[in-house]
């Protein structure tokens, strides 16, 4: 799945996670995250996102994440749903 | 499995936080909200946070509900296919009409035997919210099996009728008793219109009671608040149960006198009497009293 065009989702709530995702010209994934729990969950959260792109098919994008706290269920949905928007 | 449906507590289906806690306020049904509580604009994003949702949060006790857009919209029907796929208990149908029913019916047939579920296994429930819904209420409930109940929709009803909507609600009495008495016709739970002022706790007990007394079985919530408040005008009194067992012990007593009729308190206790001592002591018992 190709990113066409720059897409969001999610918002800055609590328990929530705002996704943007843009094109990447230059190949594979590059992903900004930030977050309020990142020395604990850190890892945990760019692993779910990285593996919510990949069983979406995108090889190639530009992710920026700024999480509020989301559990797993709510960071693929928004990758999900940014991903869609974006095609 | 039989269950109590004394409550049904809206949640928005674009918001995580409340999403993931609906499962732990006590509601006897939670309803996934699609429709009026998410923007156009987010539709696409609440369909995919409630799917993933029902995949993966522990909803507890309560009745997960998914009350979908209308199907005459651009998302209903993509509504019924993605939430359908993760089976909720039931689907919402907002503004029901016999055609609407069986369309749904028909699609969950088919995602049910795709995906190998229990044909019929994910139940509906109407939302009766215009004038043709109301005059029409009992051959929507004809129109499938899969439905397990009613819900009064009183704002959307009043602005079809082009009448006011009042605190007391003496505009709605005919769409209560009337959904109420075919609900109760069909075997299937009437559930009242929500009441939206959180500040006016005696009107809202007042509300509940009045609804309660024409039939309704429940009401649905729009704050985690009101539960507590619906399962106590809902719940049998203590007074109620003792009497329902008194006659369940009086009749036992007759029977083993061979006697057809008897009397409790100086009463003649007959068929009916003994019908509601039935169902009060059921509905303890489902609500834990006893």
């Amino acid at each position: 799945m190709k990113i066409q065009k720059p897409a969001k989702a999610g918002t800055m709530e609590s328990n929530d996670i705002y996704i943007m995702v843009q094109p990447n010209d230059e190949g594979g994934v590059i992903l900004n995250l930030e977050s309020i729990v990142m020395t604990q969950f850190g890892n945990q959260i760019k692993t779910v996102i990285m593996e919510t792109l990949k069983e979406l098919g995108v090889e190639d994008a530009v992710v920026t994440a700024k999480d509020r706290g989301a559990l797993d269920y709510t960071i693929r949905a928004r990758i999900e749903t940014a991903v869609k928007r974006g095609m | 499995m039989e269950r109590l449906r004394r409550t049904m507590l809206f949640m928005p289906g674009n918001n995580p936080s409340m999403l993931q806690n609906a499962g732990i306020l006590g509601a006897d049904s939670v309803i996934l909200d699609l429709e009026d509580a998410v923007s156009l604009t987010e539709k696409d994003s609440a369909r995919i946070l409630v799917r993933n949702a029902i995949k993966s949060v522990n909803f507890y006790n309560s009745e997960v509900v998914v009350r979908i857009n209308p199907l005459g919209t651009e998302f209903g029907y993509e509504d019924l296919d993605v939430i359908g796929r993760v089976k909720p208990d039931a689907i919402m149908v907002p503004k029901a009409t016999e055609a609407d029913i069986k369309s749904v019916s028909e699609k969950l047939d088919k995602i049910e035997e795709e995906e190998g579920f229990e044909k019929g296994s994910i139940k509906l429930f109407a939302l009766i919210e215009s004038a043709y819904g109301l005059e029409n209420v009992y051959s929507i409930l004809q129109s499938s099996d899969r439905i397990i109940g009613m819900l009064l929709g009183a704002e959307d009803l009043t602005a079809d009728l082009g009448i006011k909507r009042t605190r007391e609600g003496e505009e709605i009495f005919y769409a209560r008793s009337r959904v109420a008495t075919a609900c109760k016709a069909c075997k299937v739970a009437a559930i009242d219109t929500p009441f939206a002022d959180m500040e006016d706790m005696e009107g809202f007990i007042k509300d509940i009671t009045r609804a309660k007394s024409l039939g309704m079985t429940g009401k649905a919530a729009i704050n985690p608040r009101q539960i507590d408040t619906i399962h106590g005008v809902y719940a049998p009194t203590e007074a109620e149960i003792r009497y329902a067992q008194r006659v369940m012990e009086a009749q036992e007593e007759a029977k083993r006198e061979g006697k057809g009729v008897f009397s409790l308190d100086g009463k003649m206790v007959d068929a009916p009497i003994i019908a509601r001592a039935q169902t009060t002591l059921n509905t303890a018992r489902l609500a834990g009293l006893i």
